[in-house]
């Protein structure tokens, strides 16, 4: 049964959420036994997993403080899961505490926890949504007043596209996305490749299919084509520990064990 | 950035209280500073080893820096306190610095590398001592904030969990108190029932239709709501939806209000299934439709009855035949009488359409009690038709049976304002098994067998008959098809030779024409010929005959001129009749160069008599073209003597029966033969020739030539045959001839 307002009228705790299974493996506690057996799964077939999930946390850290440098002030974080450690507005909103932040997950769980803890900080707005639904998602972020979509906005999508299978046309979504956006606006993406990839990511990859969402492996060229007309900043579509590392060391000797491609978009004049 | 902690914090925030670049610091640190330098770049790359770190890389090692320096500063304090090491173990749980790696190095580092690198020159063992205090209080440190950090968020997930419920939950009240509002007062009636068909919830509108409260109708099982005499399939429709083969319904039924009235609804049900798909409630919707479906069974009725006589129209009359049709076994019986009243247009137009109408319903009412009671349908076809249908006990007897009644029904004078109407009725009778006919056949068998009762005189029976029927169907497909045969050249011309008695030479052949049609195979000319005088169609097929003869004789003259062979054809009344026989006989003659004297026309008595007695006018034309004439099949008609004497006649030809006639030695053998002799000497009296047709045997052909018969044809001599075999035969006379002259 789903509700009027299309999100499903169950709240399932019997099954492991995305949005939990990723706390855990940050070394969060906002999980169940449930979330908590799923991750130690997947971690038992893909000794990377704890490290790519850092690595993307990372790698939006990084992004976002890049953003904020260039002027951005306006993000919409969709997927942004239990916003625990090294969240989008504490790096934002330490290098500019007027920066707003629009939290968008599908999980009613993820979003009731996000609630309780940005409560008091006036400049989040967390919106229970579906990614597949973007209009929608812009919609109600403009309405609220959150996001002003007649100036620039950071379009973040870290670790979430890969949960729409091809079926749900994700290329139609990050279109409409792009062209709600102005000129000087960016777009955040990291996703899971198989590029370069051992078996094993694969075999990972079907036992997610226990969560909510199943996630689809995209080759470089496919997520490439997610960022449209926006032109790529430096270094473009990497893997993802080799995006502006703090320190050259950082990435290590092999950055594509972690199975993930990000990069940053922008928008230029001209571009949709 | 450097791993240099100098001048690396830039513009972002001091991350500790401890914080190694103070001037008091600077002074005298008490420690290496260089040492704590690389102590904290060891733990800054054992945290990203071992766990998450939240923020930069240089931030970190800063953070790690001033914990280093606080250590630091905490073994060289006087008096000795392990605070420290319990902020600096909460400080990495608030740092997200939990992997349980990441402690393991920071104890085992404090133990054993802290003191070399970062205080070398404090050997003393209280130093040890003091280490070891703040290594199991960075370690309690660390568990206590760790286990408030967990019980917090464990108490925060599940806080969140249960706000997320609670909010879905208030969501759906609030869903379910639109849906309660939409039910209560909607003006459709709405049920819901479980799949054991026990009823969950009505609203007041569905509970009002059947005259029911709400309450009652809640302890009622649906199946109490079906009814044997509902539609059929329609119990069936609602086992499929309730065992999910089917999720949706639409049907007109009736219910049965608990005062006993009747209510028609439209009834819409739908399914609704659990998660798994398992079917869990129907939902019923129901609509009062009795009015529309009162008006609509009105409208079927008019639409299925005659207005004027209240009997069953033939649209109804129809369905009934073909439900007959479609329910009934092969062998069942059906039989209808189809009855039209005689004379009812003169009734009509003389008394008026009002009294026309008068006997209408009359007639139908007497038609309706006669057959009352025996279960026939009767129907009004229209005008003044009507039909009986009878579909058990058709026997043939039983049927005919009916016709009579009805007759007689019809027969009873009848009343009609001041006019007291004799009328009859003529009826076509059909009756047979289901297997043997359809629908359209056994209509159209009555329709013609309703035409044959009419022919024969009206007032009236007549059964059908197929035989009857197929002679006419042949009949009628040859009369369409003659023109276009004409056209296809179907036609062709056999020859039977026409022998002199005296010398058994050949001195003639008679054109007979046949049709090799398509279908029926090689006809004959009694086959057809008849049907074309009746159509008209014998003036051009005479004329198509008489031009192929022609041009044959032509040929056989111009081959054998001696042989002076005559073409005899046959000229029908109609054709003799044609004003343009005698233009087109000489049209014949001269395009096929036939010398008029090898022609021979043979007329019937009665084409010779053309009307009121008078010999035929263009009869002295053809003899004056030079053309002979013979009388055809002489003693079968009625010959005026008188004109006989003075008619331009060349020959008459004997009917077949008189030669038929005398091969007996029998009595009548006897007759015939004296008539044929006394034929004979009239003809000759008349200065005639005569032609004995039909002749088969050598009996026949001695007694005619005793009898002094000029010629003679018939299989005795040759039977008819193509135009190749008489030139044949002409051909071997010829040689014949040859021979005897030398």
């Amino acid at each position: 049964m789903r509700l009027p307002d299309g999100l499903p009228a169950d709240i399932d705790l019997t099954r492991p959420s995305a949005a939990r299974v990723y706390d855990y493996v940050l070394g969060g506690a906002h999980n169940f036994e449930i979330d908590r057996q799923l991750a130690e799964q997947i971690a038992a077939m893909t000794p990377n997993l704890a490290e790519t999930m850092r690595a993307g946390r990372a790698f939006l850290r990084r992004g976002v403080r890049t953003l904020v440098g260039a002027g951005i002030d306006q993000f919409l974080d969709i997927g942004s899961g239990i916003p625990t450690v090294g969240n989008v507005h504490e790096v934002a909103q330490q290098a500019n505490p007027a920066a707003r932040i629009v939290y968008v997950d599908i999980d009613p769980v993820a979003v009731a926890h996000s609630r309780s803890i940005l409560a008091g900080n006036e400049r989040t707005t967390v919106l229970h949504a579906d990614l597949r639904e973007p209009d929608r998602i812009l919609a109600e972020a403009e309405k609220l007043g959150a996001i002003d979509f007649g100036r620039p906005v950071a379009v973040l999508l870290a670790g979430v596209v890969h949960f729409v299978p091809d079926s749900d046309d994700p290329q139609r979504i990050l279109a409409t996305l792009r062209a709600a956006t102005v000129p000087g606006s960016y777009l955040l993406l990291s996703h899971s490749t198989h590029e370069d990839q051992p078996r094993e990511m694969l075999d990972a990859q079907r036992l997610s299919a226990r969560t909510a969402t199943e996630i689809t492996l995209r080759s470089r060229a496919e997520i490439a084509a997610f960022f449209g007309d926006f032109t790529l900043l430096e270094p473009g579509l990497v893997h993802m520990p080799l995006w502006r590392p703090d320190e050259p060391t950082d990435p290590g000797e092999h950055p594509e064990r972690l199975g993930a491609f990000g990069g940053v978009g922008r928008h230029d004049r001209g571009a949709g | 950035m450097s791993t240099s902690v100098d001048g690396a914090a830039g513009n972002e925030s001091p991350v500790s209280a401890a914080d190694p670049e103070s001037p008091a610091s600077a002074a005298d640190p008490g420690f290496d500073r260089s040492g704590a330098h690389r102590y904290a770049e060891q733990w800054a790359r054992a945290a990203a080893r071992h766990g998450f770190v939240a923020t930069s890389t240089g931030e970190n090692q800063r953070l790690l820096l001033a914990h280093t320096v606080r250590l630091a500063q905490a073994v060289l304090a006087e008096p000795f306190a392990a605070e420290a090491g319990h902020d600096i173990g909460r400080a990495l749980v608030e740092a997200h610095l939990t992997e349980p790696g990441v402690l393991d190095w920071s104890v085992r580092a404090l133990g054993e590398q802290f003191r070399p690198l970062v205080l070398p020159t404090r050997t003393e063992p209280e130093t040890a001592r003091r280490i070891a205090v703040l290594q199991g209080a960075l370690s309690a440190g660390f568990a206590r904030a760790l286990r408030e950090r967990t019980l917090g968020q464990q108490e925060r997930i599940a806080q969140a969990a249960w706000e997320a419920r609670d909010r879905v939950e208030r969501a759906l009240r609030d869903s379910e108190a639109r849906f309660r509002a939409v039910f209560v007062d909607a003006a459709i009636g709405i049920g819901i029932a479980d799949v054991d068909g026990q009823i969950v919830d009505v609203n007041r509108a569905f509970a009002e239709l059947l005259g029911y409260t709400v309450d009652e109708l809640r302890k009622i099982n649906v199946s109490a709501l079906f009814h044997p005499d509902d539609a059929a399939g329609m119990w069936e429709l609602y086992q499929d939806l309730v065992e999910g083969k089917q999720d949706a319904v639409r049907v007109q039924k009736r219910y049965y209000r608990k005062d006993g009235s009747v209510v028609w609804t439209d009834l819409a049900v739908s399914l609704i299934r659990h998660d798994d798909g398992r079917p869990r409630y129907t939902v019923a919707m129901v609509e009062d439709i009795t009015e529309r479906h009162e008006f609509q069974q009105r409208l079927r009725h008019q639409a299925t009855h005659d207005p004027l006589t209240g009997l069953p129209n033939r649209t109804l009359f129809l369905d009934r035949l073909g439900e007959v049709f479609a329910t009934g076994g092969p062998d069942d019986r059906v039989g209808i009488c189809f009855l039209d009243l005689d004379g009812f247009k003169a009734v009509n137009d003389s008394l008026g359409h009002d009294l026309g109408d008068n006997l209408l319903v009359t007639v139908a009412r007497r038609l309706a009690d006669c057959v009352a009671g025996q279960g026939h349908l009767v129907a009004r076809m229209g005008g003044d038709e009507f039909v009986i249908l009878i579909d058990q006990g058709a026997g043939c007897r039983a049927v005919k049976a009916v016709a009579a009644e009805a007759l007689a029904a019809v027969a009873e004078p009848v009343q009609v304002g001041e006019h007291r109407l004799s009328v009859s009725a003529s009826i076509g009778v059909v009756s047979g098994p289901l297997a043997t006919t359809s629908v359209a056949e056994l209509m159209k068998a009555a329709d013609v067998t309703l035409y044959w009762a009419k022919a024969e005189g009206r007032n009236r029976w007549v059964s059908y008959d197929p035989a009857r029927r197929s002679r006419e169907r042949t009949r009628s497909a040859l009369i369409a098809g003659m023109a276009a045969a004409l056209q296809r050249d179907e036609f062709l011309i056999d020859y039977q030779p026409i022998v002199t008695l005296a010398d058994g030479t050949i001195c003639a052949v008679e054109a007979l024409v046949r049709w090799q049609h398509p279908e029926l195979g090689l006809l004959g000319p009694d086959e057809f010929i008849g049907l074309a005088e009746e159509t008209g169609l014998i003036v051009e097929l005479g004329r198509w005959v008489l031009a192929r003869a022609c041009e044959a004789a032509s040929r056989w003259h111009r081959e054998f001129p001696d042989a002076r062979l005559v073409v005899s054809v046959n000229l029908a009344a109609r054709q003799a009749r044609d004003p343009a026989v005698v233009g087109t006989v000489s049209e014949v003659l001269r395009q096929t160069d036939l010398p008029a004297d090898l022609l021979q026309l043979e007329l019937t008595e009665s084409a010779v008599m053309a009307t009121a007695g008078e010999p035929l006018p263009a009869l002295r034309k053809l003899a004056a073209l030079g053309v002979r004439l013979a009388i055809d099949d002489f003693g079968t008609g009625y010959s005026n003597l008188a004109y006989l004497r003075r008619l331009p006649i060349h020959n008459l030809k004997l009917a077949g029966p008189f030669v038929e006639g005398i091969r007996s030695s029998d009595r009548q053998g006897l007759v015939d033969g004296r008539i044929v002799d006394a034929l004979v000497r009239l003809a000759h009296a008349l200065g005639l020739t005569v032609t004995a047709e039909a002749v088969e045997t050598v009996g026949q052909a001695d007694q005619l030539r005793a009898l002094g018969c000029d010629a003679a044809q018939g299989r005795h001599f040759a039977a008819p045959a193509p135009e190749g075999e008489i030139t044949r035969w002409l051909a071997a006379r010829a040689e014949r001839r040859r021979e005897g002259v030398r």
